[in-house]
């Protein structure tokens, strides 16, 4: 312990150091507009607290790899009550960094503790048998509670979007779960996609007054007839190009969309986009001349909910049609192509599956259900703009298929909850959300980088696991 | 021919600073296969980090133009290579090794997470830079119109042409070159010969960051202003230039490069500027279908 000492103080000054070149200029010195020209706020202060706390929290840390539980459980409490005290340092953000420091400090020397409790949990016979069951019975109650949740105290108007929005992330989690999980192909313009089957539906419904229902098939084909255009020259490039070939076009249909002014209205966007519709009944206050509203129809009283658990089932809906349709073409000659073409191309290829078209078939496919999720996300905004579009959306929803777990259809559920339903509660945190949101995707990758529910069994094997070749 | 000369000049200028950031993105694919996507932040990084350390030499009264760029030239060089460094150090290294789109996934995050941490510790408003050199050089009149050269157009080529002949000379001719260039072809077979690969890595991202500031200080000197979100449009187009040239060759990136502020440039000037943006992402289209391998590229050949 004494000997080692020096070397660890010696490996926390350095990281400390790192920290403090790192931060410098950037925390160190603010420039503030100040009219006529940048001016100074020093912000060295904040910068040496955050150093200091590095210096300690990594200390702390490597303690407890060392498994010196006491020294560094202490450390970890003794940062997590200088941060809670009431000193006068300069923001607020600095007492949550030096509390952060503390915990993680505390839940790393706890870890190893935790982590063989969880295993020995794990591998005994109750543990198993019900991991089992568990795993078995786990879609059908999340569907269960998916399906009776507007009826539950807790459908409120908040919760109702954020699930609506969850929900819509699911969906398009699932969709891309067929380009990136079962076929493996990099597509980072998903949201291109996307932006076809808005625009489809918001150009069809304000200027030829289509409905909803009418046009979700019509999204769908333009979305996938986009990617059919796309893809059939660019396939046949090898996994990174792709993606970065997606990824200028998702800006082209962006950019495109900002421009042409005529079609798209530009960035002022199209609004009074008509909601869905049931059965021809509209879901307000009042209805418009001819229709009638669904309260009305239904004879009950009306309230602004009725709209959300209606938007909320047809998403539902949406996200449950994507995955049986992708439960289902695993099992077809199509969908076991994909998963083979993942695994090794060159050996598709001496078995004769055309890797063009097998890709085409997965990118249209994937392109297809964007088209749908975003008529859907026309029709709940009422209002979209390509600024609904940006690159940042593609990144989301690759992240969270990646996540959750590549060809993971219940990881994808999690991923979707955790990247979109957690800074959504956490609104309050404002710009710290998305550096969380970042600093999670890093994190994930390096502590568990096969997603959360890491899943790529192929849906069939020449010899079942059990009966051995 | 007036008008063409002087786009032609803005053009070169736009080239040489895109070429810098593609050298970053080259080299790391080159030596370890991954498209670095975070390096758009480094550059945009490192632009801040020379705005805030030309407001320092104005802080300590340091007048002359030609010290003050030096001396922000080589601090923002060696700011923003520890950020390079970091940023390998902590999110790539440990997915060496995982499977193929961890290391892409880990660099997108790592651009989110760089992005809003400069918009949170600098504000999200674009920052007006003043300029530091002015003036230029009218080479010819015709049309009635004046072709000029600003000094600080020079400067930036100069700049560029240095680094970049200081570069491929390390590349090609020093112990460090060697060894990136063994960990390239084999890194296996370079660690077998006691090529420290982790060193060369790092040192592969800390010269690429280096470069990143470079072009982070030209950009701002030219454009006279930062936002945290520049990484974003310039590492894409940069990235393009990459792939234009031929990603893994480092003279491929300077040509393409040049190519893409060529494109750019009269894109906008005699088409529109609205779509200049488009003219680049539709030319990256073109080339990766007709010639994927790039104009300098080597081909790849897939092995089972």
């Amino acid at each position: 312990m004494r000997d080692r000492l020096p070397a660890l103080v010696k490996d926390a000054a350095l990281t400390a150091l790192v920290a403090a070149a790192l931060g410098l200029f950037i925390v160190g010195f603010k420039t503030r507009d100040a009219g006529q020209g940048l001016f100074f706020d020093y912000q060295l202060v904040d910068l040496a607290v955050a150093v200091a706390t590095i210096f300690f929290g990594r200390l702390g840390l490597q303690l407890a790899s060392l498994g010196l539980k006491w020294p560094s459980f202490a450390l970890g409490a003794a940062l997590g009550v200088i941060g809670a005290a009431p000193l006068e340092l300069p923001s607020t953000f600095l007492h949550w960094f030096v509390v952060i420091a503390g915990v993680l400090i505390i839940l790393r020397t706890i870890w190893p503790w935790a982590n063989a409790a969880l295993a020995t949990a794990r591998h005994s016979q109750r543990g198993r048998a019900f991991g089992q069951r568990g795993a078995k019975w786990f879609g059908a109650i999340l569907l269960a509670a998916a399906v009776l949740m507007p009826f539950t105290s807790f459908a409120d108007q908040k919760t109702m979007d954020l699930a609506v929005l969850i929900l819509t992330y699911v969906m398009l989690g699932w969709g891309l779960n067929i380009v990136v999980g079962l076929a493996g192909l990099l597509d980072l313009g998903y949201v291109a996609f996307y932006a076809v089957g808005a625009y489809s539906y918001a150009l069809l419904s304000t200027q030829y007054g289509l409905n909803f229902w009418m046009v979700l098939p019509l999204a769908g084909m333009f979305a996938a007839a986009f990617g059919l255009v796309l893809g059939f020259p660019v396939l046949r490039l090898r996994g990174d190009y792709l993606a970065i070939v997606t990824m200028g076009f998702g800006e082209i249909i962006r950019l495109v969309l900002l421009n042409w002014v005529d079609l798209s209205n530009g960035p002022a966007g199209i609004g009074g986009i008509p909601g869905p519709t049931l059965f021809g009944a509209v879901f307000a206050e009042t209805a418009p001349a001819g229709k009638q509203t669904f309260a009305e129809m239904v004879g009950i009283p009306f309230t602004s909910n009725q709209r959300l658990i209606y938007l909320y089932y047809i998403i539902l809906l949406l996200a449950l049609v994507t995955n049986f349709f992708t439960q289902r073409v695993r099992r077809l000659p199509v969908g076991r192509a994909w998963e083979a073409l993942r695994e090794d191309e060159t050996a598709c290829k001496a078995l004769g599956i055309n890797p063009t078209n097998t890709k085409l078939t997965a990118f249209a496919v994937g392109a297809m259900f964007a088209g749908f999720a975003g008529s859907f996300f026309a029709a709940k905004q009422r209002f979209i703009s390509p600024e609904s579009f940006t690159f940042i959306e593609s990144a989301i929803i690759l992240s969270i298929v990646v996540l959750g777990g590549m060809g993971s259809q219940i990881g994808v559920v999690l991923a979707a909850v955790l990247l979109i339903g957690l800074p959504e509660w956490f609104r309050d945190l404002g710009a710290y959300r998305m550096i969380v949101f970042g600093l999670a995707m890093v994190l994930i990758m390096v502590f568990r980088p096969r997603g959360l529910i890491a899943h790529r069994e192929p849906s069939v094997r020449l010899h079942p696991a059990r009966a051995g070749p | 021919m007036a008008y063409f000369s002087q786009q032609l000049i803005n053009a070169i200028t736009l080239g040489a600073i895109y070429g810098l950031i593609a050298i970053g993105y080259t080299m790391v694919y080159g030596i370890i296969g991954m498209i670095n996507f975070a390096h758009g932040e480094v550059f945009m990084i490192g632009a801040f980090i020379s705005l805030i350390g030309f407001m320092i030499c104005g802080t300590l009264g340091i007048s002359s133009a030609p010290v003050a760029i030096l001396l922000v030239l080589l601090m923002a060089m060696a700011f923003t290579a520890v950020y390079g460094w970091t940023i390998e150090r902590t999110a790539y290294r440990p997915l060496r090794g995982s499977f193929k789109l961890a290391p892409l996934i880990s660099a997108i995050g790592v651009s989110i997470l760089l992005q809003n941490y400069v918009q949170l510790a600098q504000g999200a408003r674009p920052k007006p830079a003043g300029s530091v050199i002015e003036g230029g050089y009218t080479l010819f009149s015709a049309d009635g119109f004046d072709v000029r050269v600003a000094w600080l157009q020079i400067v930036i080529v100069v700049v560029t042409v240095v680094l970049m002949a200081g570069f491929s000379w390390i590349i090609a001719a020093t112990p460090l070159g060697r060894q990136q260039r063994a960990c390239e072809q084999d890194m296996k077979m370079a660690a077998l010969l006691g090529v420290d690969v982790d060193r060369t890595i790092s040192l592969t991202f800390v010269m690429g960051a280096a470069l990143a500031a470079v072009a982070g200080m030209m950009f701002m000197m030219y454009y006279g202003v930062v936002d945290f979100f520049i990484g974003f449009l310039a590492g894409i187009k940069a990235f393009t230039a990459a792939v234009l040239g031929g990603i893994g060759s480092l003279p491929g990136a300077m040509l393409g490069g040049l190519l893409i502020g060529l494109i750019e440039v009269f894109w906008a000037g005699y088409f529109t500027s609205e779509y200049k943006d488009v003219a680049v992402f539709a030319i990256l289209v073109l080339v990766l279908i007709f010639r994927p391998t790039g104009l300098l590229g080597k081909p790849e050949i897939e092995k089972v």
